[in-house]
This record gives structure tokens, sequence and C-alpha cells, in this order.
């Protein structure tokens, strides 16, 4: 493998996985309290992609979840809403009819979700389909198979088939970083969607463990930040899955603090994809304010 | 960042990452101070001689402060020559009627007694290390005191195998040890002197520095209610003269110093046909060589690692960055990017990553380099962290473009400063590392294996990390090849610089 300077752009750099672990566990000693808490839980809610995705998720479950979007806590009326909800293609307009002229997107799965293991034809189609039925963004798995066997082209060619096919939508990657294997095929990956024309990259479907661990995220914010300064383009992340705490979300937010810096902590360069965080940085913020844990019951599904 | 910079003619993407606790920067962290409540400190501290606390005789004090608020802390007692008389007869009689008479698993106990309450107290231990010697709580709480429990707990393992430490040889302790330790790992470093001393069966004369006397004390309050019989170990407080009082002593039978070069050769040059047995841990000026096949972000934090623990108060600091000219722009953008995102400040704050700089003496010399440096010729680089008014702080820095011939790249400054310098080839690499007076530690940073084991082995040094930096335990040897000293502390080679091999019975 050549290192020079020449070719090392198109290259991704190796990864050592016991410094990642290291720099995490160093990231992890940042005691964030009062104030800093405070905003840092407001800023979680506003980065939420509240999702279900079941194959059991029925228009009344989506609807449920859009009401919880628009109103995340009947006590508190001055909390920020939610970015987005994330459902499969077939409910994106039931949502996109509960959430009308709320400002917050539908966003929707597609390309075969969560295995990916469709023709390119059907994948395409299903993502028209979704933008068709207004969603607003689309979360596209990899072909896990193709990326692990070396072929790269066909990883990029497909992200950037789907890219053209979402149209205005914008298009968040999702790597399935728990399939990859090494931090240095995260990387690998993180690049060549960046490349390829992904406005976000995204860890996981959700549907397989480990998901969003936090390794594997500093990676992928390390490939975002060395993509904006070679060409000042600001990718996106997404974790997704496994991140059911305030406290585990506080952790996200200063790795993105401490690597990206401030401009992304913005929902439109930083989301969660989470089923159960909202009601845990709920009830933090509640406990912030008046100094008591709420039971878990006081706050809706 | 010559190469990060996009040819579109668009001012360069930056990142905004320095953070502050306003909200002029959008989020930053909240002050997270670590309670001091339930740590006591007295106003007046003694020595620590024969089990007992007692004032200097002659009635002399020194103060020691806190650097972070330049306040006094404590008066604490300055040892004469007849009060270091008294605890060097102590340690003897303690060495001769109790500590060599007891049988070796007995005194096993009262190491690994001394060891859990370190763990006991450690958070207490903590702060007062911090109070005292300025290093930020995150260090003091998760390296310091972590590790000087270590030490104990290792040691005390081998009082009853030392027939098993040297095969077919056995080994008998010294007698009495002098030791004289430093500032920047006031209680770290008086476990890796007591720890093997009097785990191997002798008793010992401990000076801490006149800066750092606390935890020192306050493991001597330890060592006392854990009953450890009185005279085995002694604690003098006080400044050079003291120390050269233990090192000196007629009736000491074994030095270890760990400090300056300067003094480490003043102490050679007394005992030279003394008879006596000495271990120097002295300076370095440690290479830190990065390749360009290493993984960069990994190679960058273990640089700020290397440079900036402990603000830069590490004799195995890495001080002097070698980087290959091919990657050279965008490891030091990106650790210059890095260095904004530490903390200097409060040493009690959670979230501080570079606290208070040990002393005013201390800060006069960093700030002296800093000005040769940039009169030297070489290029500084200061991050924009504010630093409180009070008290003695650096903020890290760099010197870009150094050469071999600057003093900047050849003396131990000590502080949180990082000599910058690029090499083109593996040889001029290795030549640049080899070429000073010391020869501690080193790193090295690439992806390929083999590379790492041939660079290491060619580098003059005592001790190499390979893709990490500044990692210690217990089990391993730690010391100088030239300046940096002579002798080994840590693991079997530590435990052999106490004891002297005897015909095996």
């Amino acid at each position: 493998m050549q290192t020079s300077t020449a070719t090392a752009s198109f290259e991704s750099p190796p990864i050592d996985a016991v410094g990642v672990e290291e720099r995490v566990a160093r990231l992890c000693s940042r005691s964030i309290k009062k104030d800093a808490k405070l905003q840092a839980l407001h800023l979680t809610l506003s980065m939420i992609d509240l999702t279900t995705l079941e194959g059991a998720d029925s228009e009344g479950k989506v609807r449920q979840l859009c009401a919880k979007a628009l109103q995340l806590h009947a006590a508190l009326p001055d909390l920020p809403h939610v970015a987005a909800v994330c459902v499969y293609p077939a409910l994106v307009g039931v949502a996109k009819r509960a959430l009308e002229g709320s400002g917050i997107n539908v966003a929707s799965v597609a390309t075969s979700f969560p295995a990916g293991q469709a023709p390119i034809e059907i994948k395409l189609l299903e993502v028209r389909k979704a933008v068709e039925a207004g969603a607003d963004e689309v979360d596209m798995v990899i072909s896990r198979g193709r990326f692990l066997a070396g072929d790269f082209a066909y990883t990029s060619d497909e992200i950037a088939s789907v890219k053209e096919a979402c149209g205005e939508a914008h298009l968040k990657v999702i790597l399935e970083t728990g399939e990859l294997g090494t931090l240095d095929a995260v990387r690998r990956a993180s690049d060549l969607a960046m490349r390829s024309g992904a406005d976000f990259i995204k860890t996981s479907t959700g549907k397989i463990k480990p998901a969003a661990t936090m390794p594997v995220v500093l990676v992928m914010l390390e490939a975002i930040r060395d993509h904006y300064l070679r060409t000042g383009e600001k990718i996106g992340m997404k974790p997704a899955g496994g991140i059911s705490t305030a406290k585990d979300a506080i952790r996200h937010l200063v790795m993105v603090r401490e690597t990206l810096g401030q401009d992304w902590l913005d929902p439109d360069l930083y989301r969660f994809g989470a089923s159960s965080l909202a009601n845990d940085v709920l009830r933090q913020i509640v406990k912030q304010r008046s100094g008591i844990y709420q039971s878990f019951d006081d706050f809706s599904l | 960042m010559t190469d990060s910079t996009p040819s579109t003619g668009l001012t360069a993407p930056k990142l905004r990452l320095g953070i502050r606790d306003g909200s002029d920067d959008g989020w930053g962290y909240a002050p997270a101070p670590e309670s001091t409540d339930h740590v006591e400190l007295r106003d007046r501290y003694g020595l620590f001689i024969d089990g007992e606390f007692v004032d200097a005789g002659d009635g002399r004090t020194f103060e020691t402060a806190n650097p972070a608020t330049e306040e006094k802390i404590a008066d604490v007692a300055l040892a004469s020559d007849a009060d270091v008389d008294a605890a060097v007869a102590a340690a003897r009689r303690a060495y001769e009627e109790v500590w060599s008479q007891l049988a070796p698993r007995e005194r096993g106990k009262y190491v690994y007694r001394i060891a859990r309450v370190l763990q006991e107290r450690g958070r207490e231990l903590a702060i007062t290390e911090s109070l005292d010697g300025g290093k930020p709580i995150r260090e003091s709480r998760d390296v310091d005191i972590p590790l000087a429990a270590a030490h104990f707990f290792y040691y005390a393992g081998w009082a009853d195998k030392l027939d098993y430490a040297f095969p077919g040889r056995g080994a008998r302790a010294l007698g009495v040890a002098g030791q004289v330790i430093p500032w920047n790992f006031p209680l770290l470093m008086a476990a890796w002197k007591i720890a093997p001393a009097i785990a191997a069966g002798n008793t010992v004369v401990l000076k801490p520095a006149e800066t750092t006397p606390l935890t020192a004390l306050k493991l001597a309050e330890i060592i006392r209610d854990a009953g450890v019989p009185p005279g085995v170990v002694n604690i003098v407080t006080g400044a050079g003269e003291t120390g050269a009082a233990v090192v000196q002593h007629d009736d000491v039978d074994k030095v270890a110093f760990t400090g300056s070069t300067e003094v480490g050769k003043l102490i050679r040059r007394a005992l030279a046909g003394s008879g006596r047995h000495y271990t120097l841990e002295l300076g370095g000026k440690a290479a830190n060589l990065v390749f360009e096949d290493a993984a960069v972000d990994q190679a960058v934090e273990g640089i700020v690692n290397g440079i900036f623990f402990n603000q830069g108060h590490v004799c195995c600091a890495g001080s002097r960055l070698l980087v290959q000219e091919s990657v050279a722009d965008e490891v030091i953008s990106k650790l210059k990017d890095r260095m904004e995102t530490l903390i200097v400040g409060d040493p009690l704050d959670k979230n501080t990553d570079i606290g208070a700089i040990n002393s005013r003496a201390q800060l006069d010399k960093i700030e002296e380099y800093l000005e040769i440096g940039e009169a030297e010729g070489a290029e500084p680089f200061q991050t924009s962290c504010p630093v409180p008014e009070r008290g003695y702080w650096c903020r890290p820095t760099l010197f870009l473009h150094a050469s071999q011939s600057h003093r900047v790249v050849q003396e131990e400054i000590f502080g949180p400063v990082l000599a910058v310098q690029t090499f083109r080839t593996v040889d001029e690499g290795i030549a640049m590392a080899n070429n000073t007076p010391y020869g501690l530690s080193g790193g090295v940073w690439s992806d390929k294996g083999a590379k790492a084991f041939r660079v290491t082995s060619r580098i003059r040094a005592g001790v190499l990390w390979a893709n990490t930096y500044n990692k210690f335990d217990p089990t391993a040897p730690f010391g100088g090849y030239k300046e940096s000293g002579i002798g080994r502390e840590g693991g079997l080679a530590g435990l052999h610089a106490y004891l002297q091999p005897e015909a095996a019975a």
C-alpha cells in the first residue's frame, strides 16, 4: 500500500483500535453539570429521530409516535421538538399527515432495510416511493456483503444512485458497523459514503448488536472532520441503536464537541436514532428543574 | 495547513473547538469542582521519625502553598542535619532490631496493609495531591493514586518470595535506604521508593520535595495507622540541604534519588568511593517519532499524552516531536486542533486537562525557555485557552521548526512545551532521536509492527513505547541511559536495587 502524499487523499488512514478506546475513555471522563447539562439535554431532544421500525408497526402506533414528537411532555411546554420521525416507507404517508406544518421531518428507511439484500432496481424504486409519499429524509443501508468482499466501486455506485433517486430528500447512509468487523472498515466505509453523496453517515439499523458504540462513532466523526477539512463540506452524523440514556447522549455530545466542534451541535448535522432515549432525557430535565426524579410512568410512550 | 486547504479560493475550513465555560462560544462545560469537604489538612506538619510526628529540633518550618491560588496550605517542619541524624538512627535501630528479624511473610502483610489503606483513602489523597502540587484531579485520581497503591501491592507480593526472585543466588536487604524524591509525582514517587525498599527488608529515610510534602506526610499517617513498626519508614521534610544530609549520611547503605541531572551528578560525586549503593533517576528529553504510516489521530492523542500529561512535569515526557515530513503538515494541524480542546485551569475541576505549574520557580524556568526558543528562531504556537488570574499557569505550547542545536531541543524544560522537528528517512529520525545527552524514554508511532520493533531497538533509551505513551506499571522496569540516570526502578529490577546477593543457603 502506497502512503505517499500524492495518493493519501484517496485512501483511508489506518486506525489504531487501542488508541481509539483510550481517547473515548478520556472523553467519557468529562463531567457535565448544572447549566451545561440542561443545555445538553435540550440539545439532545432537538436531535432525536424518534423511531419505530417493527414488522408490527400500525398506523395507530405511528400516529401516537407523531403525537409524542409534537408534544414530548405536556407538563413542560417550552421544550424543543425532535428533529424527525423515522418509519418504514409504507407508513410515511401516515406520519407526513400527522406532522403537517410542524417543522418535524419524516424520515424513511429504504433500500430493503435492514439487510439490504435486494436487487438495486427494487431498492431505487423503494426510495422513490418513499420520497413520493413525502419522506424528507431517506435512511439507506449499504450492501455490506459487497463492501466486505472488497467491491468498493459497487458500494460507491449504489450510494450515488440512491442519492440520485432521493431528489431533494436528504440521504443518510447506514454502514451497519456491527457487521463491518474492524474500525479500519468503519473508516473506509465512512469515507466511501461521504465521497459518494451521503448527507449523513449513520452507524446502524438498530437490528444488529453492537450498534452505536463510542469507538465506532468517534472514528466516523474523525472521518467527517477530515472530509470537511479537505473539502469544506459538512457531512452529518447519526448514531443509532444502543443510546438509551441521557448520560450516554451527553457523552456523545462531548465527543462531537471535541472532535468536530460547535458547528456540529445542531440537528441539521447531528441526530440520535433512538426509541427510548427521549423519555430518559425528559426525566433528567424534570430532575434538573425540580430536584426530583419522576416515575417512568409519568412520561408518555 | 497547506494540504488541507481547498483550492476553491474560499477561506480554509476551520473547526470551532475552543471550550469556554461561558456561552459566547456555544456549548461549554460548567465548572465541575471536586468537593474538598472531607479532606482534613492540618495547619502544621512535623517530621515523621521513629513512628511519631515531631517538630524540627530547632523549630524551623517552611510553607507549602497551593500553586493554583498561591495561598499557603500548611507550615511544615524543616529538618536539619541533626533531625536527619535522628531519622537515620531510628531507621538503623528498626532495621537491626525489628525489621530484619521479622518473618518475611509478616513484612509482606504490613506492605499489603499500606496498599489497601491507600486505596481506601484514594479520594482524599488525590485531592491533597492536586491541592499541594497543582496537577489535575483527573490525573491524581486516575493515575497517581491507583499506581501508588499498585506499587505497594506488587512489592508486597515479593516480600516472602525473595528466594525465588533471583533463583540460585539468594538475596538479603542492604540496610538503611536514604531516598529523595521530586515534586512531579509526590505520592507515586514515594511509593516507587518505599514499597520495594521495605518489602525487600530495608528501612528508609525519605525526603519529599519542599513544594509537595503533604501526600508523603499523609502516607506517614497511613504507615503509622497500619501499625508498621516505628523507624521502618521515616519522612523528613525540607529543601536541598535536607536532601543532601540524607544522601550523604554515613550510616545510609543505599541512596535512591529521582530528580534533576544536575543534582544527580553532585550525588554521584559525593558517593564515589564510599561503597554505598545508589540508583539515580534523572532528566530526559524524549523523542516521540511519528512515521508516515502511523494512525494519525491516535498518534496525535499520544503526542498530547506524551507532553501535556502532568503539565509536562514528567521526566519521561515526549518533549521532542519528530514527525516524518510527508505527514508533518497534517499531524501538526491536527495537533493544534486537539490542543484547542485542552482546558487549562483549576486542578480540582474534573474537566481540567492541564493544571497549575508546580511553583513560581518552575514557571519562571519555563517562561525563560519560551523566550529562549523564540530568540533561537523556533516558531511558537500557544492555544487560546483562558487561564485564571492568580496562580501559576502555562498554556500548552509548541515550538515549530526547531533544530537540533536549539536549547529548547537539547535541554529539559519540564513544562507543557513541545519542540517540533521533521525528518525524511527512518535513519535520520533515529539519529535525531539519539542526538541528546539524555536517554530515559521515547515513543514510536507506526502501523507497521516490524518497523516499530526495528526502530525501538535502535533508540538508546530505557523505556520505549510503541503506539502509546506514558504507560506505567509496577511490573515494568523504569530508568535511563546516559545522563538520564543509573539503575532501574520497578519490576524485578527495582527489587534487585534494594538487595545484595548472598551465597545460597
